[in-house]
Parts: structure tokens; C-alpha cells; sequence
């Protein structure tokens, strides 16, 4: 009821406002007399251009303005008079009464801007933006090569002197990056599991060759499905928080502290990252190896009747191992640009706090195609190889 | 007419008192000074009257009005009437120069669009920046750069209450100047009540009409040449020693 009064309210007061008069205009011999009333403010003044604009002014005559009865005028209102009094030339018009807002008046006239930037052409701007995508993206490209080389050269430099390895700060990577992921890794692969496995089901059942469901989950979990998925939950989850944490520490200048302390951000910083997924991401994706393979194991049982020995004894003896080193192998490649391109986003970061989101997409974005990208080429190199 | 009154202020973080029993009051177009040490509480008192932080035990009062007990109407009227000058300006990132300055003009009035271009504009000028850094966003600007863009959003709307959290602290000597110059002239002119947290003892002696000084407690409250002439040891010192910093 309240809100509903108020409302009221509101409409009643704008047209009250709607209904005074703001100025009394009368036309003289050699030219006009603006009598301005009431309060011209912030509020008023929209409805003051309104009654204006239906008038017609000839801009060669005189004009008087009469500040005598005038109660208020703001700024916004002043700014407006000076615009509306641009139509006019400047000795035919004069201000009556008009020691109370003088001064002000002229302050506003002094600074007053009828000139603005103007916006460039859209066929202009579209040039522009494209010529800036492809520099910024030859410059980014650059940039990364140049940090990658960066990494490296101080991954010798570590080698040569192994005690300036952070390990504290790599174990607490990894417990952030890989313990705490656990068990989303955990549902996803169980998930992806029973997926294939209830797929492969219905078909292999066709064709009476359930037995063969083993092999199924089993090559396809550890070559191709474990790696790809855990990869892109870690790329999701760790990439974006390495790129925020590093471009939040950029923005309240504590990597350039770093560097004025001569501790080197890529020592301290990036480094332990990167050690921390290559050393976790392979382990994780063993442990969704095995979850996967439990959630086909299960599927298997309910609609397939093959019993959990007999999934375990087929596994043995049927499935060769190198399939899951293969996994394994690749997981350690996607662990390392997974945390190299979130690190690196993380230091383009700009100092404003726009740019923190915007890297932290493109970092999960690049994360998770590169990880595609790896995989394919992977996939192309081991049929190759022939193994 | 007394613009704020703030009665019998009580605030505490944990054990920590920071605020212990402060009242004081603002008249209509005075510029009046909060002055303290750093972590006296100065920002928690002025963020407290622009209803950012809660007030834990008192009353403020804002043209006669009880702030703990205002309706959403009353708020955003109220709201609408006064400006705030962050200390590091708080611009949005996303919008530029020109946006920035306009951006309360176009969501709250029926303007027309090239007359708030106008507006933008002319405040531009005011708080001395030149035309070119109008399409520029915040990234682009320096530190002063962007505190006078914040000062000329908070002017285009035309408040009739401004509170300043250190408007001068990182502007060179003349800009300082220049600051305090437009805010005399502005109260002068607009009478636009003024309410400055501030270290800068020119700013201290030119500018303000009256000041407290809080310390836990409120230590003082007059002028300029009350506190000079005071007998208490504290308030002497923080007023000519302060210079250094």
C-alpha cells in the first residue's frame, strides 16, 4: 500500500512541477524578455526544455534576461542558459537583476564546452579494431615466447641451484590445485564412466559380445578419456585462479616489490606452479583412471551381468599396460601448459580491475584449447609410432 | 541551519574503540574538516554518514533526517543530493572520461543527450583537464588525473552535499592549489556544503571553516584560530608539525 502511495506521490509531484511556470517570455519591440521564475534545478530543467524548444526565437534580435524573480539555479541549469543563449549574438543580449548569479554565470561561461571529441567512423573503427586485434595478438604471441624461454632458461638456472627451488610453495600448489580437486575429478570421471559404459552396453549387447565392454572402458579411460577430462577440470579450475592470484599481486604492485627485493616473480611465482601441476596432474589422472574404470565396472555388473572378478581378471590379462602409461605420459604435457598459460595471463594483467576477468577467460580458453590441441597431436604422433 | 548532525557516535571493531562517544554538527554551506591521525577513524566516520558503513551505536542525522530509518524513496532523494570523492578517485574501469563524469546525469535526470555532453564538458574544463583525455579510460589516466575526473563527476550532478576523502593527497603543489581555489569558489558560489577528510595543513588553514579532531574521542571542534590559540599539546603539534608527511 505504502509503495503504491508513493507512486502517487511521485506522478502528483511531476505534475505539480509539470504545471509551474518557469518563465514568463513577452515579446518587445526589438526583441524578447525572458522573466525567469521559480527554481531551475536539475529536475525542473528538462521540463524548461521542453516549453523552450516549442518556441521560436529570431536569432538576430535582442534578448533580456530577468533574474529578479528567480529563486534557484544550479549549475546544470546555468550550463543549460548559456547553451540556449549561444543562438543569440552576444551584444544583443543583457542580464537584469542579475548580481546574485554573476559571478557564478561567469565562472560556468569561462569553462563553458560546445565542442566535444567526435566518435571515429564505424568503417574507420572497424579497420582500427583490426588492425589492432592482429598487432595484440602478434605482440601476445611474442610475449609468450619470450616467457616461455624466460621459464626455461630459470629451470636451468634451478637445476644448477637446486636450493633456490621453492618446495614449500610447490606443496602448497599442489594441495590447492590437485588434493582440493579430488573429488570434483573423482564425480567427473565416475560420471564419464558409466556414460561410456551404458552406451557401449546396448550396442556390444546387439552383437552378444558383452565381455568386450572391459576392453572398451577400459583403452578408452586411460588413452584418451581420463587425460582429456581431467585436464580440462584443472584447466578450468587452476588456470583461472593461477591467472587471478598473479594479476591481482600485479595490480597492488607486489610483483614489482618482488623485483625490488630481487626475488624473481618466475622463481617464486611460476615455477612452483608449473611443478606443482606436472607433478599432480599425471597422479590425478591415475586416480580417475581407476574411478572411470569403477563406474563402467558397475554399469557392467547392473545391465551386463559381468561381475567384478571377472572385470578385474579380463583387465589383467587383456588390456596392456601402455595404454595408461600413454595416459599418464601425456597428462604430465598438459599439466605443464596448463600452468605456463595461466601464469603468463596472469602477468599480462593491466593495472586496472576490467582486466583481471578479461585474462582469466582467455586464460581458461587457451588452457583448454591447448589441451585439445595436445591431444590431437598426440593421438596423430602414438598411431604413427604404432603404439 | 544545521546540514548533518551526528549525535553520540559509538563504533568498535572487536576490542578495538574507534570511535568513542563523537557528536558534532555541519551548517548549511560551511566546509568543514574531519582531521585525525592516520587510523583515527576519519574514513569510517564519513563512510558512516554516507551510509557505507553501519553505525553501531548513536544517531546521524542528514537534513533533519534519521539515516538508520530512511524508506528506499527518501534514500535515493537523499542519495541523489550529495557526491562522494573517493580517495583514489573510484572511477568505473569500464567507462571512459566523458562516461564517467556523465554517468549519474543519465541515469537519473531526463536531460537531453547533448546537453549532458555540455555538462560533461564544461566540468572537464573546470577541474582543469584538457579536452583530449575525454574519450581516455582510468587505465590511461595518472593518479591525479583520475581524482579530478572523480571530482568532476561528483560536481556535474550538482550536489548540495560533497564529501572528500582526501582530495588533495597526491596532487602537486599548484593542482592543491587549484583544488582548494574551486572549492572556496564553489562554496562561494554554488553553496554547496563541503565535508573533507584531509592531512594537508594549506588546505587545513585556507580552506576549512571549521574542524574537528578526533582521537578515539572528539578533541576538537572550531576553527582555525581556535585551535592554533589551544592550550592541549596534541592538537598543537598535529597542526604544525604535520607538515612533514
Amino acid at each position: 500500500m505504502d509503495n503504491i502511495n508513493y507512486f502517487n506521490l511521485k506522478e502528483k509531484i511531476a505534475k505539480i512541477m509539470k504545471s509551474i511556470e518557469y518563465f514568463i517570455l513577452e515579446k518587445q519591440e526589438d526583441g524578447y524578455k525572458f522573466n525567469l521564475l521559480n527554481i531551475w534545478d536539475k529536475q525542473t530543467i528538462s521540463i524548461i526544455i521542453e516549453e523552450i524548444k516549442s518556441l521560436k526565437f529570431h536569432p538576430n534580435k535582442k534578448i533580456y534576461i530577468d533574474f529578479e524573480n528567480l529563486k534557484e539555479l544550479d549549475s546544470i541549469a546555468i550550463i543549460y542558459l548559456i547553451s540556449f543563449l549561444k543562438k543569440f549574438k552576444k551584444q544583443n543580449i543583457s542580464y537584469l537583476n542579475f548580481e546574485k548569479y554573476e559571478q557564478i554565470f561567469d565562472f560556468y561561461q569561462k569553462h563553458y564546452q560546445n565542442e566535444f571529441l567526435k566518435e571515429k567512423k564505424i568503417l574507420n573503427r572497424f579497420f582500427e579494431n583490426v588492425g589492432k586485434k592482429v598487432y595484440d595478438i602478434s605482440k601476445s604471441t611474442k610475449l609468450f615466447i619470450d616467457f616461455v624461454g624466460k621459464v626455461f632458461y630459470f629451470l636451468f638456472y634451478l637445476v644448477v641451484n637446486p636450493k633456490k627451488i621453492r618446495f614449500k610453495a610447490t606443496l602448497k600448489y599442489i594441495e590447492t590445485s590437485a588434493v582440493d580437486a579430488l573429488l570434483i575429478v573423482a564425480v567427473t570421471a565416475f560420471l564419464v564412466g558409466v556414460v561410456i559404459a551404458y552406451q557401449g552396453a546396448v550396442q556390444l549387447e546387439k552383437f552378444g559380445a558383452n565381455i568386450f565392454v572391459v576392453e572398451m572402458i577400459s583403452i578408452t579411460m586411460f588413452r584418451e578419456i581420463a587425460p582429456l577430462v581431467t585436464a580440462i577440470v584443472i584447466a578450468g579450475r587452476s588456470a583461472s585462479s593461477y591467472t587471478a592470484e598473479i594479476g591481482a599481486m600485479k595490480i597492488t604492485e607486489e610483483i614489482d616489490a618482488m623485483r625490488t627485493m630481487n626475488f624473481e616473480p618466475i622463481i617464486f611465482l611460476t615455477i612452483p606452479r608449473i611443478f606443482a601441476l606436472c607433478i599432480s596432474l599425471p597422479l590425478l589422472v591415475f586416480f580417475a583412471d581407476i574411478v572411470g574404470v569403477m563406474g563402467g565396472m558397475v554399469i557392467a555388473y547392473t545391465s551386463l551381468d559381468i561381475t567384478y572378478i571377472e572385470f578385474i581378471n579380463r583387465l589383467q590379462n587383456e588390456v596392456p599396460v601402455k595404454h595408461l602409461l600413454l595416459g599418464v605420459f601425456k597428462a604430465l604435457f598438459f599439466g605443464f601448459f596448463i600452468a605456463i598459460i595461466g601464469c603468463f595471463r596472469g602477468f599480462q594483467v593491466e593495472n586496472n580491475t576490467t582486466s583481471i576477468g578479461k585474462y582469466t577467460t582467455i586464460s581458461v580458453v587457451n588452457a583448454i584449447f591447448v589441451v585439445i590441441l595436445l591431444d590431437a597431436v598426440f593421438s596423430v604422433i602414438f598411431t604413427q609410432m604404432g603404439i | 541551519m544545521e546540514i548533518i548532525k551526528v549525535s553520540n557516535l559509538h563504533t568498535a571493531f572487536g576490542d578495538n574503540i574507534v570511535h568513542n562517544d563523537i557528536s558534532f554538527s555541519v551548517n548549511e554551506g560551511e566546509i568543514f574538516g574531519v582531521l585525525g591521525g592516520s587510523g583515527s577513524g576519519k574514513s569510517v566516520l564519513v563512510k558512516q554518514i554516507v551510509m557505507l558503513n553501519q553505525i553501531q551505536k548513536g544517531k546521524i542525522e542528514i537534513f533533519n533526517k534519521d539515516i538508520s530509518k530512511l524508506g528506499i524513496d527518501d534514500l535515493e532523494s537523499l542519495k541523489l543530493n550529495f557526491s562522494y570523492l573517493f580517495q583514489f578517485g573510484a572511477l568505473y574501469s569500464f567507462l571512459n572520461v566523458i562516461e564517467n563524469i556523465s554517468v549519474m546525469l543519465k541515469e537519473y535526470t531526463n536531460l537531453p543527450n547533448d546537453l549532458i555532453e555540455k555538462i560533461a564538458y564544461t566540468n572537464l574544463d573546470i577541474v582543469g583537464l584538457p579536452k583530449h583525455t575525454a574519450k581516455l579510460y582510468p587505465s590511461e589516466l595518472s593518479g591525479g588525473m583520475k581524482k579530478r575526473v572523480a571530482l568532476a563527476r561528483s560536481l556535474a550532478m550538482q550536489p548540495k552535499l560533497l564529501f572528500l576523502d582526501e582530495p588533495t593527497s597526491g596532487l602537486d603543489p599548484a593542482s592543491t592549489q587549484s583544488v582548494n581555489e574551486l572549492l572556496l569558489y564553489l562554496k562561494k558560489n554554488l553553496n554547496i556544503t563541503t565535508v573533507i577528510i584531509t592531512h594537508d595543513l594549506e588546505t587545513i588553514k585556507t580552506v576549512l571553516d571549521r574542524f574537528i579532531i578526533i582521537r578515539k574521542e572528539k578533541i576538537f571542534d572550531g576553527n582555525i584560530t581556535e585551535a592554533m590559540s589551544s592550550k592541549d599539546e596534541f592538537i598543537k603539534e598535529f597542526l604544525t608539525h604535520k607538515k612533514a608527511d
